[in-house]
């Protein structure tokens, strides 16, 4: 096959800019090949080389006591004490998904997974923080379903509980949703595997799937905004195999228990190239490969082809010479073949030939090194000054807030995910002990007292009113949720989904999350381990609310500290711990029910959130503690109708508010640090004490009684009723 | 104390295996060992444990394609000389694509994966794998493809030689429509074999055999077969 010429057009349309060219000319120092320009377009696409974040994402807090691994390995590692590690990332694959539902999003679980087995763990959870358009659009719908289909099909396969994940339905995620997947793997820390191939002579191995025309160029399609013209990018999404993905779990295990490998990473995003080259990049050293020897299932694939498939359930593995009959016989194990590509070398040479002539030749180091970084412009977006400001003084409002807390309870974002949760198998591996549905899942680690506590959190609409502020919600709510479930919060990952960077509101927005995400990381002592960056994520030039998605792992070292939502039984005392609220802006009330953004985003104080936290887990720890409860989405109604809902026998509760407070403010407000607990008569002077003294606010609400939410001088609803609302909804 | 000797059978793609070991092996106590399916000798298990899961990834239908694996020679023949065989959602599906169990088992009636806890009754205490339980049992199933199906004259012959073990019911035990999750016909949930040796079951017990996951009912049946071999628990 002849080789293009390469032209200005054909470098542009690889999304390069002429600088960008010009660079990987001096690196090469000379014109690329088509298959080397192929190579420096993904390999510097928004998606592998976060060009346009790294500068930010550097401001992250990334150390502390039980971090292993921090951000720059497929996924980060926290330590759980006794020889196990948790090993956990999150990842967006959002662009995909909105072209193609059912296999973006199952791709993306195949992914994530690979991330993490790589490493040396063992998949034991997947969380899906998922954000679609209104339900009143069928196309959004469609997304919707097929996007849960996809994912529970291949999570359900492999044997990966899902369990847990949080679901935002709005307009502004019109066109173009946001499906993240969260990943948690469980290791022994002597197990913990790099992707790093450090030792000239060794094999490069290639095991999975064939390669084929499929996902070329997904990386650089997830780099660019979406418009109309998407739907025949179509091609650019692959197709999930989910028994390979299974076998190659289980294989690599395998091969990393029995230490066959050096390192090991998978064909993801950016395929061969990405792999082989960030290898020879980490470990310092030079790798060759033909692409003769990959094993392929389409006809006369170029090289550039072979180098960009982003077919999927495909694995580099690097092999010591001496282990090699070893990693064949596992392989055979599994009806496996063993691809040897090439070897790992000493010059830092990426070498690649294709059919008797080398197609690419670069300094494996510098495609990562020398990537482009940029620092875009920045400015506050006139829209957060010209919001409707919340006005106490308009108040109270008209309607009843019975009808408003039923109507709130039956919201596609508030209500309950059961008809979501039920599609996912959340129970296989025999680990999950505080099944979907919780503000944070509970695992047991087997063999030990240990188990930890997953959630995932943002408030887009926060982000939106106040990036900043917003950003540290998001830590701060998933950080109370793990709270809720009995842990003690350890470090968070993130996925950063965000409009287009070069547009300089939605890069201020950016900016000022990741801030607000540090401030809260520092404050509340949870390191940053890793994340992603998704960009571009508009519709015909509208940017989809900045969402800054955290995924956080909690520990909980004894399981009697494990804490649910439910109330648990009659005469317990209901207890607000945290600020009585001030205003509805932000709300789900204003939002959901008003259709109407208000601002000004609610503030936070991370002194205060950080002492609630404190005495929380001290609280729960010292068993004076029978229920817990975030006050999030829909506000304090909300969270009292879920400790009823969510009780065994439907428990009620005789709720008086305190005097002085505009009920339906105090009802409905989404207002941070905020906590509903439960206690048992004997604890509550206990635990109003040891508030006051840590200076945590700390108001006695009511008690559990009865089988109706009662609100003093408001309404009574039967839960029965409640839950009936509550479970209304789905699709 | 006399144990009893189990054997997982993993295929390839099978993802509750692991499960059913823990149970058997750290719940139990019992010797268990690990059968790959490529194996043909069965080690001398009493009892053959065909774990559920998506073997071969269930692409052509369920169970299709693990009938053929070279272990299910093996395991028809444990089945001729009457010793127990349990199979559990995806095994239930291989046992009755291998011939082992009539009927077959197509897709739920809402045609989405189901997982969450169901009660079933118990209606036959005459087998080796409910001589030990309770009347009504909570387990949770987690499948696409769990509606039982037989034609006439099958589920006559399983009502008339009391091959029905367990039905989808209602809390309180009462067999009705609302509780039927999948469709499954005459809300069938578990299935013995004419000789009353093998047994296919939608539900997982394993899933349900320690209280920190929520009950012990599945861990009954597991104990009705210790107690058959070994006349103890």
């Amino acid at each position: 096959m002849k080789e293009p010429v390469i032209t200005s057009e054909l470098v542009e349309s690889h999304g390069l800019s002429p600088a960008e060219y010009e660079k990987i000319e001096q690196i090469l120092g000379r014109e690329p090949t088509i298959t080397e320009l192929g190579i420096f377009s993904v390999m510097w696409s928004e998606h592998c080389s976060y060009k346009n974040s790294k500068k930010m994402l550097r401001t992250f807090p990334t150390k502390g006591d039980c971090v292993i691994q921090g951000p720059g390995e497929n996924a980060g590692v926290a330590d759980i004490g006794e020889g196990w590690a948790i090993c956990f990332k999150i990842e967006s694959h959002n662009h995909p998904s909105a072209v193609e539902p059912y296999q973006g999003a199952a791709t993306g679980i195949g992914g994530i997974l690979r991330d993490i087995f790589t490493m040396g763990a063992r998949p034991i959870a997947l969380l899906d923080p998922l954000r679609f358009g209104n339900p009143e659009i069928p196309r959004n719908r469609y997304i919707a379903t097929g996007v849960i289909a996809g994912i529970a099909d291949y999570g359900n396969c492999v044997g990966v509980p899902t369990v847990a994940g949080d679901v935002y339905f709005a307009d502004s995620y019109n066109g173009n949703p946001l499906i993240n997947v969260m990943c948690v793997g469980l290791l022994r820390r002597e197990d913990l595997t790099l992707a790093c191939a450090r030792t000239p002579g060794n094999f490069v191995v290639y095991y999975g799937n064939a390669t084929g025309r499929d996902g070329i160029h997904g990386a650089t399609f997830a780099s660019e905004e979406l418009s109309d013209a998407s739907e025949e990018r179509r091609p650019a999404v692959q197709v999930g195999d989910p028994f390979m993905g299974k076998k190659i779990l289980e294989v690599t295990l395998e091969l990393i228990t029995e230490r066959a490998v050096e390192a090991i990473q998978d064909m993801g995003a950016a395929g061969l190239t990405c792999s082989s080259c960030e290898m020879a990049g980490r470990g310092g050293s030079g790798i060759e490969i033909d692409l003769d020897k990959v094993p392929q299932r389409s006809e006369n694939l170029s090289a550039y082809e072979l180098m960009l498939s982003e077919s999927q359930e495909r694995m580099l593995a690097i092999v010591p010479p001496e282990r090699l009959e070893d990693v064949k016989r596992i392989l055979s194990k599994w009806d496996l073949p063993c691809c040897i590509l090439g070897k790992v070398t000493d010059d830092g040479l990426m070498r690649v030939a294709h059919k008797g002539r080398m197609v690419a030749e670069i300094p494996a180091a510098l495609i990562s090194t020398q990537a482009p970084e940029y620092d875009p412009e920045s400015k506050r977006p006139e829209y957060i000054d010209s919001l409707e400001q919340f006005d106490p003084k308009t108040f109270p409002m008209k309607e009843k807030s019975q009808d408003i807390l039923l109507e709130l309870l039956a919201t596609p974002t508030i209500g309950s995910k059961r008809w979501v949760f039920e599609q996912y198998d959340h129970m296989v591996q025999l680990n999950t002990v505080v099944a979907p549905g919780a503000s944070a899942a509970v695992l047991r680690i087997k063999d030990t007292e240990k188990h930890i506590a997953l959630a995932s959190d943002c408030n887009g609409l926060m982000v939106y009113l106040d990036p900043r502020t917003g950003g540290a919600m998001a830590v701060a709510e998933a950080a109370r949720n793990v709270l809720c479930a009995g842990a003690k919060p350890l470090a968070i990952t993130n996925c950063l989904n965000f409009g287009n960077p070069t547009k300089p509101d939605i890069y201020y927005q950016f900016e000022q999350a990741v801030l607000g995400i540090g401030d809260a990381c520092r404050i509340l002592n949870t390191p940053v381990t890793g994340g992603n960056v998704s960009f571009y994520n508009e519709n015909r030039g509208q940017a989809v609310f900045p969402t800054p998605v955290i995924g956080m792992l909690g520990l909980i070292e004894k399981p009697g500290h494990i804490t649910t939502v439910g109330f648990k039984d009659p005469g317990d005392v209901v207890i607000l711990l945290g600020p009585h609220a001030a205003t509805l802006a932000g709300s789900q009330y204003y939002y959901s029910l008003k259709k109407k953004i208000v601002g000004p985003c609610p503030p936070l104080n991370l002194e205060a959130e950080k002492r609630l936290q404190d005495f929380l887990l001290r609280a729960i720890q010292e068993g004076w503690i029978k229920s817990a409860q975030d006050v999030s989405d829909g506000g304090l109604g909300v969270a009292l109708a879920e400790c009823c809902i969510l009780s065994r026998g439907l428990c009620g509760a005789e709720i008086a508010l305190p005097e002085g407070l505009t009920p339906a403010i105090e009802l409905f407000s989404e207002e941070p640090s905020r906590v509903v607990i439960s206690c048992s008569p004997k604890h509550k002077n206990k635990i109003l004490q040891e508030a006051e003294k840590e200076g945590v606010p700390a108001t006695v609400l009511g008690r559990v009684q009865g089988n109706s939410l009662s609100m003093t001088g408001l309404f009574s609803i039967p839960v029965s009723q409640l839950k009936e609302s509550y479970e209304s909804f789905s699709l | 104390m006399k144990k009893v000797k189990f054997g997982v059978v993993i295929f390839p793609g099978s993802n509750c295996d692991m499960d059913c070991v823990h149970v058997l092996r750290d719940v139990l106590g019992q010797e268990t060992l690990e059968l790959w399916h490529k194996e043909r000798n069965l080690q001398d298990c009493e009892c053959i444990v065909l774990p559920g899961g998506f073997s071969y990834g269930d692409y052509l239908r369920t169970g299709a394609i693990a009938r053929f694996s070279p272990i299910m020679e093996a395991v028809t023949a444990h089945v001729k000389t009457g010793k127990p065989v349990i199979g559990i959602c995806n095994g239930f599906q291989i046992l009755c694509e291998a011939g082992l169990l009539p009927g077959a088992l197509i897709r739920n009636r809402s045609l989405r994966f189901i997982c969450k806890p169901v009660h079933i009754k118990v209606e036959t205490k005459n087998t080796p794998f409910t001589n030990f339980t309770k009347k009504v049992l909570t387990l949770p199933i987690a499948h696409g493809e769990g509606n039982y199906f037989i034609h006439a004259e099958g589920l006559k012959d399983l009502k008339d030689q009391d091959q029905i073990v367990f039905r989808y019911c209602d809390a309180g035990g009462k067999v009705t429509p609302e509780s039927n999750p999948n469709g499954a016909l005459d809300n069938i949930a578990g299935i013995v074999n004419k000789e009353r040796n093998v047994l296919g079951m939608m539900p997982h017990p394993e899933r349900c055999s320690e209280r920190i996951l929520g009950g012990i009912d599945g861990k009954h049946i597991f104990q009705s077969i210790i107690h058959t071999f070994t006349g103890q628990i």
